[in-house]
């Protein structure tokens, strides 16, 4: 399982670094989109899988899984979607003003010119 | 807290409150206000002149990282203590001299006095430290508080130049000052510097023992100005000559010469340190006085001349080392070397001080300090002619005053070097006597040129820019003050013997018992060989100064592309050519580029990390086995991230980047963990709509032409790598368990310290609440940027230009 997920991850993490190293500024987007779910797995991962039960405390399981992760992932799952949005929006609004998504045209434009 | 701490401590106070003063009673000199703080201190640290006397030491701590061992310590000794009454002393008649110089009205007279306040109070904490990392915080406050000072005329381009050089090379040596300060600590295990000194035996056979005394002595020998960093020293003469007569002269520069002192007793013993604080003392006094005679600006001669008498006074500390690996002799002829340099030390203040001020005077009352346009006003100002002269004679080492004794003392330790037979000094030892004697030459003309040239011969009034006539009466009390202490040491010279020099050289030789010292100092002392020498440098010097006279271009002049001044301006230019290149190079304004180096970064230094500490490990035992969803669900995943890359259409792209995002949250029920699905699946829903939104529903840019990616080798190699070395990473941190999680704390208090059943909940919202918080305004930093975007509109101003 854990071998699985690792190629998993190393796949998420080849892709997402392509497309960033893309020049379309959607693809960039969409890389850091990939990179933060390949993350998310990794911390996962790193904890150990499945070696108990759900972490809800109750009188039945022996043994839970590591909860820690979870609260990191979590955290992580709220603010990458803060900087998606960002980024999104900045991306909108760059287009609208430059009149392309190319990241080697829009390097050193200004708008004010 | 003790009164000694909030004694070191009331300049900087002081000094928050002078602007409220300036500001207050702008009728008044701001440094009248500021003149009582010296005074005070002044008569603060005389108290301790009995204690010191007998031997005694007053020791004060305050914490500050206790757990790193480092305190606060401060610590009155002979040494501290003379240095802290040449601080506060001179302070209190360079600040009155200061308020009769500096008008009230045209200058920034708060500025002034708060960076004169900070010096005074960085300066104390120097000399009274006992801790080196507090020491070494001081230290470095002096540099600055002298770059604001040096600067302080900062309309002058010249102002400028001289405080960053002056800043740039002191803060060279600072640092490596810090690094012979760690090297000491790591050796002796203590910052403290007489714990250090009670283990100086031990720390002599380390092997970072050279590194450490190198990297102390550069700091010391930047700071002090000697040769070959002697070059910032002429340029800070930009700054107000009160400045100059207080830093420049009589206690800045003599930080280095402190530092040797005090830690004298840590070094003292190798032969390295005796050879390169001597010799580069010697160097320094030859050049400095040679440079001195073909200086033109009369305060450029006095700041070659500062360099030379550091250089002497650093020579003869180097000397004094000599005396422990003497100790068995009855009277210790190289112990005088010491005292002679805690004498001399003393006496340049007096004479330093008096003549910086004349030449303040001179430029106030004439508009310049050009030794070819003045002469003649020995006529006009014969007050301060005859502080110039007392100044200027005691300097050359003239009967009867100060600088005679001193440098008679001086002349003799050097003759003693002769009798020397340790670190080759029997072969070489002839080389100092011969060094000193020349210096003292040059020494004896430059003293000439600076109370002749501008007294003697006759008066220019037309080259002078406005009439001369002799200073207000408040600008000579300084200098009368410092010119009287010229005559009275020079007459009674054991007024200080065993109040203040004696217990000063106790700080610097604690090997030796109070009553070894040779502290009796007397005018005549018999035709011995330093009297012959003495006649000797007057006798060639008045000829030569005559000779120079004649002649209106010095000889031997080095040509300036050679000059260490050249060398410093090169290599500044050529850092700054250089650090523009390296940022042009790296900075070029294209994501793509900086993404590569930074991935191409992670991929060699993490991969070099694991090949290197060969840390990947494969431990299968622990494996969960594969179900058949979540091989389903792996494969999905896969079949989108790689899918992704072939995509043409954005809708596409975005389509399977949603699905990959719901495949993963259906993972995380596989795995066991709800609140991650829960999460993922609604912020899933939110992404692809805004990006739909964004990108699909937007005319604009769905009407752009859309392509697939073209294929990119070096994109591909780089991209394959990051995945490859994450792989390893997750491998071997699933692996390696080098510590015991918290986690089992969090299962054990969920329920007892939080009350709450579901962990990850109560982790986020109880124990690591705060966390949440700050996620919570990250989010709300966000919305307010996206929301500012979308409002703010960029108007386009092309109709105006």
């Amino acid at each position: 399982m854990e071998l699985l997920l690792a190629i998993v991850i190393g796949i998420l993490f080849m892709s997402a670094t392509y497309l960033m190293l893309s020049k379309s500024i959607l693809r960039i987007i969409i890389g850091t989109g990939l990179l933060s779910h390949g993350a998310h797995l990794l911390i996962l991962t790193m904890g150990g899988l499945k070696a108990g039960s759900v972490p809800l405390l109750s009188d039945e399981a022996a043994s839970y899984v590591d909860p820690l992760p979870q609260a990191l992932i979590l955290t992580a799952i709220v603010i990458s979607f803060g900087v998606t949005s960002f980024l999104l929006v900045l991306a909108y609004r760059a287009y609208q003003e430059l009149g392309t998504d190319d990241m080697e045209e829009m390097r050193g434009t200004k708008t004010n010119e | 807290m003790s009164l000694l701490h909030l004694a070191v401590l009331s300049p900087f106070l002081l000094a928050l409150i002078v602007p409220v003063l300036y500001k207050l009673f702008r009728q008044i000199h701001t440094g009248w206000f500021v003149l009582l703080l010296p005074i005070l201190l002044f008569s603060y640290f005389s108290r301790f002149i009995p204690l010191t006397k007998q031997g005694d030491v007053i020791r004060e701590r305050a914490d500050w990282i206790p757990s790193l061992g480092i305190h606060i310590d401060f610590y009155v000794d002979g040494l501290g203590l003379l240095f802290a009454l040449l601080i506060t002393g001179i302070g209190c008649l360079v600040i009155f001299y200061s308020i009769f110089y500096l008008s009230k009205e045209k200058e920034k007279l708060n500025q002034f006095y708060v960076f004169l306040l900070l010096f005074m109070g960085a300066m104390l904490g120097v000399v009274l430290s006992d801790n080196l990392i507090v020491l070494y915080s001081f230290w470095e406050f002096t540099s600055l508080s002298s770059f604001l000072l040096i600067g302080y005329w900062n309309e002058r381009e010249r102002s400028r130049y001289g405080a960053q050089k002056s800043l740039l090379i002191t803060v060279l040596g600072g640092l490596c000052l810090l690094g012979g300060i760690i090297l000491l600590s790591v050796m002796g295990n203590t910052f403290s510097i007489r714990e250090l000194i009670a283990q100086s035996g031990q720390l002599m056979d380390q092997a970072l023992f050279t590194p450490a005394l190198l990297l102390v002595l550069l700091g010391a020998f930047t700071k002090s100005a000697q040769f070959p960093f002697h070059i910032w020293l002429p340029d800070a003469m930009e700054a107000p000559t009160p400045v100059s007569a207080y830093l420049h002269s009589a206690t800045m520069v003599k930080a280095g010469i402190y530092l040797v002192a005090r830690l004298s007793p840590v070094f003292a013993e190798s032969g390295t340190w005796l050879w390169l604080v001597s010799l580069t003392g010697l160097i320094t006094l030859f050049w400095g006085s040679f440079s001195a005679i073909k200086q033109t600006d009369l305060k450029g001669i006095l700041a070659f001349s500062t360099v030379s008498q550091l250089g002497l006074i650093m020579s003869l500390l180097g000397l004094g080392a000599a005396a422990l690996h003497y100790d068995s002799m009855g009277e210790n002829i190289y112990l005088a070397a010491t005292v002679a340099a805690v004498f001399h030390l003393i006496n340049h203040a007096t004479f330093k001080g008096s003549l910086f001020m004349v030449a303040g005077i001179i430029d106030h009352e004439t508009g310049t300090r050009d030794i070819k346009r003045l002469g003649g006003l020995m006529q006009v100002m014969p007050i301060t002619f005859t502080v110039a002269i007392i100044g200027a004679f005691s300097m050359a080492g003239l009967p009867p005053f100060n600088g005679f004794l001193s440098k008679e003392m001086f002349l003799a330790s050097m003759v003693n070097v002769l009798e020397l037979d340790i670190f080759n000094l029997d072969t070489w030892g002839m080389l100092f006597p011969v060094i000193a004697w020349v210096a003292s030459v040059f020494t004896f003309i430059y003293s000439m040129i600076v109370v002749l040239k501008p007294f003697t011969g006759k008066l220019q009034l037309s080259l002078l820019e406005r009439k001369p006539h002799e200073a207000p009466i408040g600008m000579l009390v300084s200098p009368i003050i410092l010119a009287s202490l010229v005559v009275i040491f020079g007459l009674f010279p054991n007024l200080l013997s065993t109040s203040i020099i004696k217990p000063a050289v106790a700080g610097i030789q604690p090997g030796f018992a109070l009553d070894d010292f040779p502290v009796h100092i007397a005018i005549w002392h018999g035709f011995t060989p330093e009297l012959w020498m003495t006649i000797g440098i007057i006798a060639v010097g008045l000829i030569l100064y005559l000779f120079f006279q004649k002649r209106q271009k010095p000889l031997l002049l080095l040509p300036d592309h050679l000059s260490l001044n050249a060398v410093y301006d090169a290599s500044l230019r050529e850092l700054e050519r250089s650090s523009s290149f390296v940022m042009k190079w790296l900075m070029t304004g294209s994501l793509r580029t900086y993404l590569l180096s930074i991935f191409s970064f992670f991929i060699v230094s993490l991969g070099f990390t694991i090949y290197w500490k060969n840390a990947f490990a494969l431990d299968t035992g622990h494996f969960a086995p594969v179900g058949f969803y979540e091989l389903l669900l792996a494969i999905v995943i896969v079949v989108a991230a790689i899918a992704i890359l072939f995509a043409k259409s954005r809708l596409t792209s975005i389509i399977i980047l949603g699905a990959a995002g719901y495949a993963i949250s259906l993972f995380f029920v596989l795995l066991r963990a709800p609140d991650l699905a829960l999460t993922q699946l609604v912020i899933e829903t939110i992404s692809v709509s805004l990006f739909l939104l964004c990108f699909f529903h937007l005319p604009l840019m769905a009407s752009r032409k859309e392509e697939r990616m073209s294929f990119k080798l070096n994109n591909a190699v780089i991209s394959i790598g990051v995945g490859v070395i994450v792989t390893l990473i997750a491998l071997s941190a699933h692996s390696n368990k080098l510590f015991d999680s918290i986690s089992s704390y969090y299962l054990e208090n969920a329920y007892k310290e939080a009350g709450g059943k579901n962990v990850v909940n109560v982790i986020l919202v109880d124990f690591r609440g705060l966390d949440t918080m700050f996620e919570i305004s990250v989010l709300s930093i966000a919305a307010l940027g996206i929301f500012a975007m979308i409002k703010l509109r960029l108007t386009r101003r092309k109709a105006k230009s």
